[in-house]
């Protein structure tokens, strides 16, 4: 169903799409990495796509390749019902460079799924608002969903934070979540 | 059961008069009061807490033995029921109520989570709670029978009874359905010869 997607895609970016493949019904196209925020916008304000809805944000590790990280975007139009999934291929085998644009300004919930991704994977996403930890907590060293990440690790336990004001805590920011949370991350302004 | 036994003794004595009185230890006579009036203080934060509002409910009744209150302050509870799996994250948090909460006071680890880590054995779980707080008697099972709880809890109160501070596991017991020696199929053998 979603082949013409494919084709529409195609017909705009030429060979900036690197190869594309179907599973199970599921459309799938690897893009290259510089354009992987035009690709997203296109699929979005594109009148014959109308992706709006991002689903999924999250990256995998393939530690025998180069590049070494693949970072997957879930895209649903929920007027046309047609899905699309949207891959990119970055990093060194350190994971060092692992960069790529930041969706957070055409979905916002791509705020925190990149914020996610970041923690588990370390890929740094450029133009991100509010780019730290959202499940680890900031002490944690390294990105333990990396498969160089040793698994036997247990890394030291972090003292008690005291918070002084606590009617709006992180995680959430200022604008966002709830009047009341966990005293598990310090101000985003505090930091560094 | 455990193995933990008292050892404080207790005569009663009658004397000439209408009542009659008793000789004891003083700290026989605290530590029986203690074991009998315990607040608790669920930390619940996994599956086990099911399991632990079935030991508390009715059917099993948790407050025949005197843990009936829960305290959802620290500062007015003897008993702190860890209840499920402990993040690294959430163990500054269990430390901080463990401290605030006023001597004498006792820790169960309620599951295998609590008790080793079970099989979280990943970067974000605490492998047992006794690397943060001290604990006295490890309930394993995932999760643990609510018979398991209540053994676990007698096991607790025969420790605060002698006073011993060795940390205490629940083992496990024969279950009455399939033992045949102790089994209901005996009992209903015994009772059709009856009949």
């Amino acid at each position: 169903m979603s082949q013409l997607l494919v084709d529409v895609v195609r017909e705009r970016f030429g060979s900036a799409v690197l190869e594309s493949h179907a599973q199970h019904g599921d459309e799938t196209i690897v893009v290259h990495p510089a354009n992987w925020k035009e690709v997203a916008r296109f699929l979005r304000d594109e009148p014959r796509a109308q992706m709006n809805m991002l689903v999924d944000l999250t990256a995998v590790d393939y530690p025998e390749r180069e590049p070494r990280f693949e970072v997957v975007a879930h895209y649903l139009s929920l007027q046309k019902g047609h899905r699309l999934r949207v891959k990119a291929r970055i990093g060194d085998a350190d994971g060092d460079d692992a960069e790529i644009d930041s969706l957070a300004d055409l979905w916002g919930s791509a705020n925190w799924m990149e914020r996610e991704a970041w923690d588990m994977f370390g890929i740094n996403f450029l133009g991100h608002p509010d780019l730290r930890r959202i499940l680890m907590y900031p002490e944690f060293e390294g990105h333990p969903l990396r498969r160089d990440y040793p698994a036997d690790k247990i890394q030291p336990l972090v003292p008690y934070r005291e918070v002084d004001n606590i009617e709006k805590l992180p995680p959430f920011g200022a604008e966002e979540g709830m009047s009341f949370g966990r005293q598990t991350h310090i101000q985003s302004g505090e930091e560094d | 059961m455990g193995e933990v036994k008292a050892t404080t003794q207790t005569t009663l004595e009658v004397g000439e008069g209408a009542g009659g009185f008793a000789t004891t230890q003083v700290t026989a006579l605290t530590h029986w009061a203690q074991k009998y009036s315990l607040f608790m203080y669920p930390f619940v934060t996994a599956c086990c807490g099911m399991e632990f509002m079935s030991v508390t409910s009715p059917r099993y009744d948790l407050s025949r033995f005197g843990a009936e209150a829960p305290r959802f302050s620290p500062r007015q509870s003897d008993l702190l029921w860890v209840v499920g799996t402990i993040s690294q994250r959430q163990a500054p948090v269990l430390k901080r109520i463990y401290e605030q909460m006023a001597p004498p006071k006792w820790v169960i680890a309620f599951g295998t989570c609590a008790s080793c880590g079970g099989f979280y054995d990943n970067y974000t779980t605490v492998a047992g709670i006794d690397k943060i707080v001290p604990c006295d008697v490890y309930i394993p099972g995932c999760p643990p029978r609510p018979e398991a709880v209540l053994d676990g809890l007698l096991l607790l109160m025969d420790k605060i009874q002698s006073g011993s501070k060795d940390p205490a596991i629940v083992k496990p017991r024969t279950d009455p359905v399939t033992s045949q020696s102790h089994g209901l199929i005996k009992l209903r053998r015994g009772r059709d010869s009856m009949v």
